[in-house]
This record gives C-alpha cells, sequence and structure tokens, in this order.
C-alpha cells in the first residue's frame, strides 16, 4: 500500500504531499501522521501542500483534523505552500480551515515552529 | 437548402483551373490582390485553396448544409483566412467579398452548362448562390469572433495594467485600487495579488482603497474573500485608505471585518507592517 | 450550442475520483479554462465523484465540451443508480462548515461553477451537472 512519507528533522515531523490522493491514502496519512507524533514527542508538524493543484473539502478536512490531532498530543501543525487559485477556490468553498496555522513555505513554517517551541 | 446537381459539381471539377483563373482576375480587377497587407504568393495560395476545398466539399458532401463534417475542413480554412485578415487590419466587409466576389466565375460556369435548360439554370444558381452566401456568412462571422477575442484579451491586459502589485519593501506589497470594483476585476486582481505574494514571499499585502468611491456589501464581501485566501496561504492584510465615510458604512451594514486591520492612509498602513515585520526606522544623522 | 468533445469516465471506486479529477482538469485545460476556473472545476468534480462513489454507490461521469456563440466550456454530468436523495433541503445544505462531514455539500460545489442542476428522487438515481465556462 503506497504511504507518503514522513520525514523527522530534530523534534519536527515533515510531510510534503506530491502525489493526488485518493481519501484511503489520506486517511492513511492522518494515522501514520498521529503515531509518529506520539512515537518521536514530535513538537511540530510541517505539511507542504505546495504541490497540489487541489485541495477538496475531504483533503481540507483531514487537513483539519491532523491539526487538531497534533494540538492534543502538544504539537503545532503548519500548512505551508499553498497555491494562489487552491487558497481562492477554497475561500470559495467556505473552507477556512479554522485552526490550521499557515506560512508561505518551508522556510517561513520552520521558523514558526522554532519560535514557538522556543517561546515555552 | 437546393442542392448542387452532379453536373455542376462535376463541372466545377473539371474547370477548376478556368474558374481559378477567373476569380482571380475578378479579384484584381476590384483591387483586392494588389492590397500590400497580402503578398501574391499568399493570395494565390488562399484562392487555390478555397475553390479546391469547396469543389471537395460539395462534392463528399451535402451542398445544403455547410454544418456538416464534409465541410469541416473548409470551415477551418475559413477560420484561419478570417483571423489572418482581423489581424492584417482588414474590415469584414473585404474579407468577406473574397468570397462573395467567387459567384460571378461560377454564375459564368453554370450558363455554359444549362445553356439549354432555363429551368435547371435557374435551379442551379440558386444552389450556388445559398452556398456562397453560406461560406462568406460563416467567413464574417469567424471574423467578428476573431475581432472580439482580441478586443477581450486587450480588455484583460488593461486590467491587469490598471491594478498593479507593487513592492514597497522586502516583505511589504501593496495594490492601489482605482475605480469600482466589480466582481470580474476583483476576481482578476486578487489572483494577480496572490501570485505575487507567492513569487516573491512576501508576508504582508496592503490592499489601498483610497481611489474606490463606494464600498457596499459586495464590494467588502470581495475585499474580505481576498483578504480570507491571503491568510490562507501564511501571509496577513491591511487595508488602508479607509475614509471616514467607508468606515460608517462598514459599521452601518453590520460587515464583519474578522479582526483585518484597517488604516487611514498608506503611510500608516505601511508603518504598522514595517513594525509588524520588525523594522525601525532612524534618522541618519 | 455545440458538443465539440465528449466522452465518459466510469466513477466506481475510490480511486475513480482520482482519475475524475485528472480528467476534469486536462479537459479543462482543453477547454481553454483559466487556471482558477480550471481549480474550481477540478475541486467541484472532486466533491461530486466522491458522492457519486460514497452515497451513489457508484456511476459515471459523462463529459462535454461545449461552445456557444463567444466561448467555450466544459459539462460534466455525474449520474447514478443508488438511492437518489431522499431530502434535497439537507443535501443543498453546506455539509462542511458543521465539520461533522454530513450532507452532500452540493452547495458549496455549485458555487464554484457557473451552471449547476440535480435530479434525484428516492429509488431513482441522481444526476448532477456543472458546467464552467471561458
Amino acid at each position: 500500500m503506497e504511504r507518503i512519507p514522513i520525514l523527522q528533522m530534530g523534534d519536527f515531523l515533515l510531510v510534503t504531499i506530491q502525489v493526488d490522493m485518493h481519501d484511503e491514502l489520506a486517511l492513511t496519512l492522518q494515522d501514520d501522521l498521529s503515531e509518529r507524533i506520539s512515537k518521536t514527542s514530535a513538537r511540530g508538524v510541517l505539511i507542504d501542500i505546495s504541490a497540489l493543484d487541489m485541495v477538496d473539502s475531504f483533503i481540507g478536512r483531514m487537513i483539519g483534523t491532523i491539526s487538531g490531532l497534533s494540538r492534543i498530543m502538544d504539537a503545532a501543525t503548519v500548512l505551508v505552500g499553498m497555491q494562489p487559485a487552491v487558497a481562492i477556490t477554497l475561500v470559495e468553498l467556505g473552507l477556512t480551515l479554522p485552526g490550521v496555522i499557515t506560512a508561505l513555505n518551508v522556510e517561513r513554517g520552520m521558523k514558526l515552529l522554532r519560535d514557538r517551541v522556543q517561546s515555552e | 437548402m437546393t442542392a448542387l446537381s452532379r453536373q455542376t459539381i462535376d463541372a466545377a471539377r473539371q474547370n477548376e483551373g478556368q474558374l481559378l483563373a477567373s476569380w482571380q482576375a475578378s479579384l484584381e480587377a476590384s483591387g483586392a490582390s494588389r492590397d500590400s497587407r497580402i503578398n501574391h504568393a499568399e493570395f494565390e495560395a488562399q484562392t487555390r485553396e478555397f475553390l479546391r476545398l469547396l469543389v471537395a466539399g460539395a462534392h463528399a458532401g451535402d451542398s445544403g448544409n455547410i454544418a456538416g463534417s464534409e465541410w469541416a475542413d473548409t470551415r477551418g480554412f475559413l477560420d484561419g483566412l478570417s483571423r489572418s485578415r482581423a489581424l492584417q487590419g482588414f474590415d469584414s466587409q473585404t474579407t468577406a467579398n473574397f468570397i462573395f466576389s467567387l459567384k460571378r466565375p461560377l454564375f459564368e460556369l453554370l450558363q455554359a452548362q444549362y445553356a439549354n435548360n432555363a429551368a435547371e439554370l435557374a435551379s442551379q444558381l440558386w444552389a450556388v448562390t445559398e452556398l456562397v452566401d453560406a461560406l462568406g456568412l460563416y467567413t464574417v462571422r469567424a471574423f467578428q469572433k476573431s475581432r472580439e477575442e482580441v478586443i477581450s484579451r486587450q480588455q484583460e491586459e488593461l486590467l491587469e495594467l490598471s491594478t498593479p502589485v507593487v513592492k514597497l519593501w522586502d516583505g511589504v506589497l501593496a495594490l492601489p485600487m482605482i475605480g469600482t470594483l466589480d466582481s470580474q476585476r476583483t476576481q482578476v486582481v486578487m489572483e494577480s495579488l496572490l501570485q505575487r505574494i507567492v513569487e516573491t514571499g512576501s508576508e504582508i499585502a496592503i490592499i489601498d482603497i483610497t481611489g474606490v468611491p463606494t464600498v457596499d456589501t459586495l464590494v467588502a464581501q470581495h475585499l474580505l474573500k481576498t483578504v480570507t485566501a491571503i491568510r490562507l496561504m501564511g501571509a496577513d492584510a491591511i487595508i488602508s485608505g479607509v475614509r471616514p465615510q467607508i468606515a460608517q458604512t462598514i459599521v452601518h451594514l453590520g460587515l464583519d471585518l474578522q479582526g483585518i486591520v484597517t488604516k487611514a492612509n498608506l503611510a500608516d498602513a505601511l508603518a504598522l507592517a514595517l513594525k509588524r515585520s520588525g523594522l525601525t526606522v532612524t534618522k541618519a544623522t | 450550442m455545440n458538443i465539440l468533445k465528449s466522452g465518459s469516465q466510469p466513477v466506481r471506486i475510490e480511486q475513480d475520483v482520482v482519475m475524475a479529477r485528472q480528467v476534469a482538469r486536462k479537459l479543462s485545460v482543453e477547454a481553454g479554462l483559466r487556471l482558477i476556473d480550471q481549480t474550481k472545476l477540478v475541486t467541484a468534480a472532486s466533491e461530486l465523484a466522491r458522492n457519486t462513489v460514497v452515497y451513489g454507490r457508484g456511476g459515471d461521469m459523462d463529459w462535454e465540451i461545449v461552445e456557444d456563440e463567444r466561448r467555450k466550456g466544459l459539462r460534466l454530468t455525474f449520474r447514478d443508480q443508488g438511492p437518489g436523495i431522499a431530502d434535497m433541503k439537507l443535501a443543498m445544505t453546506d455539509g462542511w462548515t458543521s465539520g461533522s462531514g454530513l450532507g452532500l455539500g452540493l452547495t458549496g460545489a455549485k458555487r464554484l461553477v457557473d451552471d449547476f442542476s440535480v435530479e434525484s428522487a428516492p429509488g431513482e438515481g441522481t444526476r448532477v451537472m456543472i458546467c464552467k465556462w471561458t
């Protein structure tokens, strides 16, 4: 079964979504991430969607769920790289991903996470 | 629609060369071929090709209906012809005349063919008229479509030019909006602003509405959508140029700005943007 | 209105939803839609394809590249022979704002496209048509 790889970078986990996900794959990612956060006691998760040219309600909800899950496990989730067309479409759909922190790119996202961890 | 008879079609095929010469001669006489915008070789090729397609189309299929698949190549040729004429600056009349002027040579051919049969001659003259008219009108329509495409493209370019996104500082972009904000305009503008944010990695966009005369619910919604999209991407926006009247309208309409900061002028917005970026401005002495 | 090209794509299993998205993307590029309009249509198609698989028990996506006087468009029709929508009003409510995933969220898809229509009745399957123009 294909899985989306999760990289560990110190205290953080990095997920780069580069494939067109079917629902099952998205749910598997959700499960894998929560397991990894728990196992590694990660303080932050960075989800890079710069390669996604479309985000629908299912994927949007998955991202929201991951954000909620990680918060419960004391980690912060940052979503980076959203393409303009995707952002406009999500707004039109009314899907504003409440509670999800976003940053323009991986660099900014990492900085955000580091600042957060440091400020604690 | 009356169809061309087998006899007519065969006669046309056999006399293609003669028809072509006659047609080219009449175009030359009217001065159409001497227009400097078309070189002679091109003119030669176009007349030859069109006549060939016309005869082939009539031979292959129902000459009474040019929308059919046998006429696809002919329609394609006319689309191309109209487009190039439109781009070269010809008007629709000259372009259509190119087609209509083929009637005379065809009529002359028919007169020779049906010299002894007035009834058949009349019927075939009508069939040819209908066919050439249909093709001529198709050409005019294609010509107009090309012109409309050019206009629409120019309008879009104008739209983009009239709302430039400028970089005020590292990480700070400004979008001065001028004029009325309609739905289409806001879309185009939204997209180019978001695109620039990604390209430049700017985290703050200042949308200045000093030049926007009225802000109603629709305009406010558009602005709100734009800012929400900006935030989703990981940047933020400040709206500047909010005059007292506009502030009043916003309160009056009960619009929820959802925590978007507004400033009375661009200078204040820039000051805030710099502050948020962790920058301060100090005197050089 | 002319139909320039048409075809159909089965939407039976999950992977078909991904296929439907990709086909919709390819076709919208072919129809000449701008990037933002492509994205909106593909997103709507993804939602509807999922509905067809999950609620409609599998069906098909018919596609047509159409053209009228001035512009081209891409029309997609999602049809299934499933249980049908019992409560159209419920189906047209925003499923995701409540966060529970209930409701088919057809209004969301409707907002993303230019033309939208849905025909359904209990026991009679469902047909949803969306169209986006250049």
